[in-house]
């Protein structure tokens, strides 16, 4: 809604410029009694992106996706799906969407096909269209073998990608995939993994929460991490990297006197936690390069027999686990 | 018209009076072993109770003559009617207390609530699809209530006022079990209301109008100026109960007592103000159903 001049309210409910994003997210919140699951999450997410939304259990992934999904209503705050808000055009928001939730059921007694066929149908897609359609969705997720199979005989990780497909059955730009490796073994992880890349080359846009988000990391354009209701990082993968950099993890590999190292080290300036093991030390390092090369030299003069010293590289689950460490963000 | 375009009109009617929804759940609902179940045990009951009556008025009344009085064949529809009435009560809200919290149970509503289908579709083919089961179940009685007019006794416009009559009462006890099944997160919670409601529908209505008929009589007893037919109104309370609406399609003079009139006409008969008060309730039911099976937008200036 916006004013004119004249002070009267007229309704614009689509922003309708070219360039808009495909997720724009300001101020969202979302309260259940007396508990806050969205304290203001500002999140926009441009067409074509995939983007990984990462946290703890509880933290908020699943509430913003239901949002988006228009399967809940927010408290305050607007959530747009390509300009059209959640609120007031539900039903444009569900024709650009493909939701698959952490948990959903199947109709059992439905087959494959007749399962695609009913989802195709309730998109409003004709009956030619979707015999010409299904049986592609169902390559496309390895199912072709399985299109005259009863649901309830599929394993988890077939229901996963069986979902998957219907989902897509009415070609969505957007795609919400709220946590779609969870409970499969690694090899329906890969082949997961793999139709996942298969629909970033299609020039979906993706926002996907999983546990798998490290091994994502190479699909992954962009993560936001949120916890106990805000978003605490976002960006692409190696500028929040960068951004932590500040809070590295050095081994230093010793021959000897590790003890005695703990002791020196955890007088040093910079150090954070120290975790020792057989031959070294784990050390959480706050300074800079030029006080990184300071503390090589003292171990060094010090008499310490260092055998090598490195820099662990952090991946995405690092990211994570240092954002969300103790509830500190690193924004 | 050419073939073709004959079958292509059918096609196009039976995709605008079958939608989406409406097939899902024709077909799985049939797909279950609790279907034909369901519609076994309910022959099973009404025809064991018809031949059961029969066995009691011909051995036992007639003293063993064997021989069926055809003028007993109209209390024997009564008698199948009443226990016809008994199994709709019985089954409508076991067949819709679930229907929308056993899809959020089974974890596949928020599925279908993403989907383009409105809110009205699904919650209209969801009662219509459950009553069409009922229908069936009631549809599956006729062999047994032909054995009525192998006596005579019963005018078609009554057995057809009966029909319509149980028609509609599937309709309210199904928009009330749909209700409460939207409502409810739990179908075991929807389940417990929804017999509630329909006991309180049978046995609370009847017991409040016989209640509140004793306590102004006794109020009234000795009274020189007690006229019964200045508390007719009483009898608009008896118009909320099934059994007092069935009652006076089978004897129109159940309504004159009720509304304690000694001569006259009575401005409705009971069914009629029955089906006008359930109609209200029934479509209230609905409406709130479509309401809430989605979430509620408060600032929403486009409902879709």
């Amino acid at each position: 809604m916006m004013q004119t001049s004249s002070g009267a309210n007229v309704d614009v409910p689509i922003d309708q410029e070219p360039d808009r994003p495909m997720i724009e997210i300001r101020g969202l919140t979302k309260t259940f009694g007396t508990f806050q699951a969205l304290k203001g999450i500002d999140l926009i997410i441009p067409k074509g992106c995939v983007f990984g939304f990462v946290g703890p259990n509880g933290a908020g992934k699943s509430t913003t996706m239901s949002i988006l999904a228009t399967l809940a209503v927010p408290t305050a705050g607007t959530a747009k799906v390509d300009g059209y808000d959640v609120t007031t055009h539900p039903k444009e928001v569900r024709k650009r969407i493909g939701y698959m939730p952490d948990f959903f059921g199947v109709y059992d007694q439905f087959k494959t096909t007749e399962y695609l066929h009913f989802y195709g149908a309730s998109y409003g897609i004709p009956k030619a269209e979707r015999d010409e359609l299904i049986p592609q969705l169902l390559e496309l997720v390895n199912l072709s073998d399985k299109k005259d199979a009863y649901v309830d005989t599929l394993s988890r990780g077939m229901k996963q990608r069986l979902c998957l497909a219907r989902c897509l059955v009415h070609d969505p730009e957007l795609l919400i995939l709220d946590e779609p490796a969870s409970g499969l073994d690694p090899r329906a992880r890969i082949e997961m993994r793999e139709i996942l890349k298969e629909l970033k080359s299609m020039g979906k846009t993706i926002i996907i929460s999983s546990h798998i988000l490290p091994e994502l990391a190479e699909m992954v354009d962009e993560i936001g991490v949120i916890e106990h209701g805000q978003l605490v990082a976002q960006g692409n993968i190696a500028d929040i990297q960068s951004r932590l950099r500040v809070n590295r993890v050095l081994y230093i590999r010793l021959l000897g006197m590790l003890e005695e190292a703990e002791r020196f080290l955890r007088d040093q300036p910079h150090i954070g936690r120290l975790m020792r093991d057989e031959s070294g030390i784990h050390v959480h390092y706050e300074g800079q390069d030029e006080e990184q090369a300071g503390l090589i030299k003292s171990l060094v003069e010090n008499g310490f027999r260092v055998v090598s010293f490195s820099e662990a590289q952090t991946n995405l689950e690092d990211v994570f686990l240092e954002i969300t460490k103790g509830g500190d963000g690193a924004q | 018209m050419s073939r073709n375009s004959l079958g292509g009109g059918l096609r196009t009617w039976r995709n605008k009076l079958i939608n989406p929804v409406l097939d899902k759940e024709f077909r799985l609902r049939m797909r279950t072993p609790r279907s034909m179940w369901s519609l076994f045990f309910y022959l099973l009951v009404i025809g064991g109770l018809a031949f059961a009556f029969i066995y009691v008025t011909t051995v036992l009344t007639n003293r063993g003559s064997s021989v069926f009085d055809p003028g007993q064949s109209r209390m024997m529809f009564y008698f199948i009617s009443a226990v016809q009435l008994g199994l709709i009560a019985f089954m409508a809200p076991g067949l819709t207390a679930g229907v929308i919290s056993g899809e959020r149970e089974k974890q596949t509503l928020s599925l279908l609530l993403t989907t383009q289908q409105s809110s009205t579709t699904i919650v209209l083919s969801k009662l219509a699809s459950s009553l069409s089961f009922m229908l069936l179940l009631v549809t599956a009685t006729m062999p047994v209530y032909s054995v009525v007019f192998l006596y005579g006794g019963i005018s078609p416009r009554q057995m057809l006022l009966v029909f319509l009559f149980f028609i509609f009462l599937m309709v309210t006890l199904g928009s009330l079990g749909i209700l409460f099944s939207t409502l409810f997160k739990r179908t075991m919670v929807s389940v417990i209301v929804t017999y509630g409601t329909t006991l309180f529908i049978f046995g609370g209505t009847g017991f409040i109008y016989l209640l509140v008929n004793q306590v102004l009589q006794e109020l009234n007893r000795g009274s020189a100026t007690y006229n019964p037919a200045s508390y007719g109104w009483v009898g608009h309370i008896a118009a909320w109960n099934p059994v007092a609406a069935l009652l006076s399609i089978f004897d129109t003079s159940i309504t004159k007592q009720v509304f304690h009139l000694n001569s006259g006409q009575a401005h409705f008969d009971l069914w009629k103000e029955f089906i006008l008060i359930y109609s209200v309730v029934s479509i209230v039911a609905i409406v709130l159903s479509i309401r809430y099976i989605r979430p509620v937008y408060k600032r929403s200036k486009h409902r879709q």
